[in-house]
């Protein structure tokens, strides 16, 4: 018979072996009859030849190879009989793990989404990217350099190892059909979807052909732009639209949530129709390079071939490629700072998973203490230890599974709630589901913390002295598990300090930071980008006349006091680094001392309410043929005039020109990395100059990133509309967008702190709760198994209070030393707080100082019950217990 | 009657074998040959004799049916299956192979005594 099919028909088997046996034994007796022996005597000696039919059963159950299986059906029947038996605990117990397990799945799958699972293109192992380098580029500060697109053209051409792509990040405005709207783009190279193997939704990619200068004008849409202006219909295939003043055909519908570096773009052009001058030259580098490595070749020898292209390059073009040198990365998706945090919060949820397995483990040590007797019995009539223990860990396999089941649900309900919470934008969002590997994750901690739960209660499985045990009274704790039982509470007050400690300094930390003066006045400040007309664009006094009537125009809208233009906007992203230096003898790039710079016009101070400390701000002297100016903020002041006065020295910023630039003023610091960040920024300088001084080369560029900033005299969101019917220009196309107000700005500067402060109170009080349960939960089972004990206290002439004294020491021993523990482990989670969060002190005494007395506050209030319960026992009572 | 010993080790698979390779046979039945055959020398404790049973039929060296006895009662007869012979060849060739060398060893060793 197969083994599979044996193990269905079990009980006929069972049956078929009792029959086996008592023929043996029957055919014994008789032959023994048939010898004279008397019948009753005959049967006595045929059972005991056999020796025991039931140790029999077992050997032959064993010798079946089935036998684990069948062992684990019944651990598992049992246990479920035994989780029913007891509903209470087992919904406790189940509840708390799936509370547990179910933040610490949820904290899992934005983990995996964001930093683990691979890029979402075809067989990403072999993808790489393209990077340049050249000795003085500040990698800490920009980041890797992309290529000029000549050089990405030579070297897409020239490589043999790898199929080379490229896109430039670009944007516009798309004024027909139907309303005028700024659109992101990429320009990008006609191989760009091949190379990457991502079929496009509809379409076709492009063609070779329209990769080059004066190629048919086609464009790609992004699925959701797709779907936003063309109702998702197959129509906008062939059909025309308007984008940065010219005509596009659409040929193709990019997949749904198709990205690049992260970014998702609404619209592609052929990159090689951009005739811009960036685009013609090898100095500007715009091109972001991913490649596929060809069949067969490796990493290795693609960065030496890339490698000996560049110092080709730089011996045929030494005037912009000398000392450039490209080298190949495995392609990575870019997910900025986030990794940290996450993995802080995997961290901290972690431990409240810790602690919720703490608290199961000593429900169930409890249970395993008052069924040692039952565990005895089974010992005695024939159960080995092992298959004892094994029997203790299918329990709290399940018990872990069901929590861990119930946790996936918590989690599936979770995940959205807690990704849409999220402050900020939380990169890859897309790539975030409960998956395989996540559903791994969370049976593999169901198990493991049934297991590390279930462990210590089933090693107390009793062996030895089995007469002692069955003899002996329930209530007796043996010194082994009174150990653990109070283990178990020191490691949980210790963990819930740590989290408590953390929860405190980022509390604090917010607290300091929210009351920080960000440099402005935040108050009744609108902020908003702006696309001029695309037909303004075509020459530099069109530009500065549009930006002019712009800035008129705005000015007499009602409700509006100032207004300005500016290109970065404190605490918003997006800044503009450069290298300056006091004398003319400027050094390489990467050891110049950095600042931030802006580009305003001259009612940006009165807008923003910053200060003026020494000088003059911008006016309408300074114009593009008059002396270049500067104003800078006290913190350039200081690093680069020291104590001296700075108005009317000179700066040498090489970026802006070989020329000196005249501090014309001093003002005030802006807080530009936000509230909580600017403390800690590397580049904290600033200095500003006037948008009317940005040469006719940049303009363009430049009004491409310019903002609109207002000071309102209403509330600023109420200004919206009006502003947009003003500026929307004679050809109806200058969109305004990403509108904030100022005071979003600020406070989303602290969005992260806030977001983790309320994830880390919550764990926090989480943790306490569990904590003081344990406790509570421990001393009650402790106190209850000494009843008698205290019976006799008091037969003997103890007090209420002596009693109730007892238990408090026992309680105050456990609770010293959790908190001793837990300090070491608050100092050291102070120290990854500090570095991983702007703005939190390592050594932040005052935390301690309220922490420490709240937990011991919360633990004492959780022996109380036990305590007084403990000293109500009646004598009498309780030495009849027994 | 002679002292009885304990069977060697591994010795009662094959001695197993060896009775129901003469045909299909029921437990209490070969409990009773090998008590015969070895004549009152080897002790098969009954209790060890069926666990040794199941596990050759779990794998796969015996085979059972459940047959009517001469007494017309209903018991299990096992028989050897196509493994289970060559299995009985293999373990009787080497414990013949084991025991020769032994007795070779024995007597060398009272050659050397000599």
């Amino acid at each position: 018979m197969n083994r599979w099919l044996r193990l269905l028909r079990r009980n006929e088997i069972e049956k078929q072996l009792d029959k086996e046996l008592r023929f043996h034994m029957d055919q014994y007796a008789a032959d023994l009859i048939a010898r004279g022996q008397m019948p009753e005597e005959a049967r006595r000696q045929a059972r005991l030849a056999l020796g025991g039919s039931e140790q029999v059963k077992e050997q032959c159950r064993d010798a079946r190879g089935t036998r684990w299986f069948e062992d684990l059906l019944q651990d598992f029947r049992y246990a479920v009989r035994s989780m029913r038996h007891k509903p209470e605990f087992s919904a406790i117990a189940i509840l708390t793990l799936a509370l547990g397990i179910g933040a610490t799945t949820v904290m899992f799958t934005v983990v995996y989404g964001v930093l683990l699972k691979p890029l979402p293109y075809p067989d990403p192992g072999t993808l790489v990217s393209v990077h340049a380098h050249t000795e003085t580029w500040n990698i800490a500060v920009y980041g890797e350099q992309n290529l000029a697109y000549l050089d990405f053209l030579d070297i897409q051409r020239e490589s043999r190892c790898l199929e080379l792509a490229g896109w430039v990040y670009n944007a516009g405005t798309l004024s027909g059909p139907g309303e005028a709207e700024h659109l992101d783009e990429f320009e990008a190279s006609s191989n760009l979807f091949s190379v990457l193997r991502v079929p496009l939704f509809q379409g076709r990619a492009f063609l070779a052909s329209e990769d080059r200068p004066g190629g048919a004008p086609v464009a790609i849409l992004g699925y959701s732009l797709w779907r936003r202006r063309f109702a998702a219909s197959p129509a906008a295939i062939g059909a025309p639209l308007v984008f940065n003043n010219r005509r596009y055909t659409v040929v193709g519908i990019a997949p749904p949530g198709f990205r690049l570096g992260g970014e998702e773009a609404d619209i592609y052009t052929p990159a090689g129709q951009d005739t811009s001058k960036y685009m013609q030259k090898r100095g500007p580098h715009p091109v972001s390079v991913i490649a596929r490595l060809r069949p067969g070749e490796k990493l290795v020898q693609a960065g030496t071939e890339v490698a000996i292209l560049g110092k080709r390059l730089a011996e045929q073009y030494p005037d912009t490629n000398k000392g450039r040198g490209f080298g190949v990365q495995p392609l990575r998706p870019d997910v900025g700072d986030v990794g940290p945090t996450l993995w802080l919060l995997l961290g901290a949820v972690s431990l409240v998973l810790l602690i919720a397995c703490v608290n199961v483990a000593s429900l169930l040590l409890a249970r395993a203490i008052s069924r040692q007797r039952e565990l005895a019995m089974r010992v005695a009539l024939g159960a080995g230890r092992s298959r004892l223990i094994r029997q203790c860990l299918t329990e709290s396999a399940l018990l872990g599974l069901s929590g861990g089941v119930l946790g996936v649900l918590l989690a599936l309900l979770g995940i959205r709630p807690f990704v849409t919470f999220w402050p900020g934008n939380l990169p890859r969002i897309e790539e975030i589901h409960l998956n395989g590997a996540v559903l791994l994750f969370a049976i593999a901690v169901s198990l493991a913390s049934g297991l590390a739960f279930g462990l210590a209660p089933a090693l107390g499985a009793p062996t030895r002295q089995l007469e002692q045990t069955l003899s002996a009274g329930a209530r007796t704790v043996a010194g082994h598990s009174r150990r653990l039982h109070h283990g178990f509470v020191i490691s949980e007050i210790a963990l819930a300090l740590v989290l408590l400690i953390a929860a405190g300094m980022l509390g604090r930390a917010l607290l300091r930071q929210s009351s920080l003066d960000p440099g402005l006045n935040i108050q009744n400040v609108l902020i908003a980008r702006m696309a001029l007309s695309p037909a303004t664009l075509a020459n530099p006094a069109g530009i500065r006349a549009a930006w002019k009537d712009v800035l008129d125009r705005a000015r007499r809208v009602p409700g509006i006091d100032s207004i300005a233009i500016v290109d970065t906007v404190p605490m918003r992203e997006g800044n503009n680094q450069l290298g300056y230096w006091t004398n003319a003898a400027v050094p390489p790039e990467n050891q110049q001392p950095m600042a931030l710079a802006t580009s305003v016009t001259p009612d940006y101070l009165k807008v923003m309410g910053i200060p003026l400390r020494q000088g003059r701000f911008f006016d309408d002297r300074d114009q593009i043929h008059s002396e270049p100016v500067i104003v800078i903020d006290d913190v350039l002041a200081r690093s680069a005039f020291g104590r001296d006065d700075p108005v009317g020295k000179r700066l040498w910023i090489p970026e802006m020109g070989p020329g000196p630039l005249r501090v014309v003023g001093v003002v005030g610091h802006v807080r530009h990395w936000g509230l909580a960040g600017d403390d800690q920024a590397s580049v904290r300088a600033q200095f500003y100059y006037p948008f009317s001084q940005v040469p006719d080369p940049l303009l363009r560029r430049w009004s491409e990133l310019m903002s609109i900033a207002a000071r309102t005299r209403i509330a600023p969101l109420n200004l919206v509309e009006p502003l947009r019917r003003t500026l929307s220009g004679a050809s109806n196309d200058q969109v305004l967008y990403e509108v904030r107000t100022m005071e979003q700005l600020a406070s989303d500067s602290l969005a992260r702190q806030r977001f983790l402060l309320l994830l880390f109170g919550t764990f926090a009080g989480v943790a306490l709760l569990l904590a003081c349960i344990g406790v509570y939960g421990v001393l009650a089972y402790l106190t209850n198994r000494r009843v008698p004990e205290i019976g006799v206290r008091m037969a003997l002439g103890a007090t209420a209070s002596d009693v109730m004294k007892l238990v408090f020491r026992q309680s105050f021993g456990m609770i010293f030393f959790g908190l001793a523990i837990g300090f070491a482990g608050a100092i050291a989670a102070g120290r990854v707080l500090a570095r991983l969060v702007a703005g939190v002190q390592a050594s932040d005494a005052s935390t301690f100082a309220i922490s420490i007395p709240l937990l011991i506050l919360a633990a004492l209030f959780a022996s109380l019950l036990p305590a007084r319960r403990a000293s109500r026992v009646d004598p009498l009572m309780a030495l009849r217990q027994d | 009657m002679p002292p009885k010993s304990d069977l060697p080790q591994g010795t009662l698979d094959l001695l197993i074998l060896k009775v129901v390779a003469l045909g299909p046979v029921h437990g209490y039945a070969i409990a009773q040959r090998l008590q015969q055959v070895s004549r009152d020398v080897v002790q098969v404790p009954q209790g060890s004799l069926y666990p040794a049973l199941h596990r050759l039929e779990d794998r796969g060296l015996l085979a059972a049916d459940w047959k009517e006895t001469e007494t017309g009662r209903e018991a299990k007869f096992y028989r050897l299956t196509r493994k289970g012979r060559a299995q009985l060849e293999t373990e009787a060739a080497s414990w013949e192979r084991l025991s020769e060398a032994v007795r070779l060893i024995l007597k060398m060793a009272e050659g050397g005594a000599q």
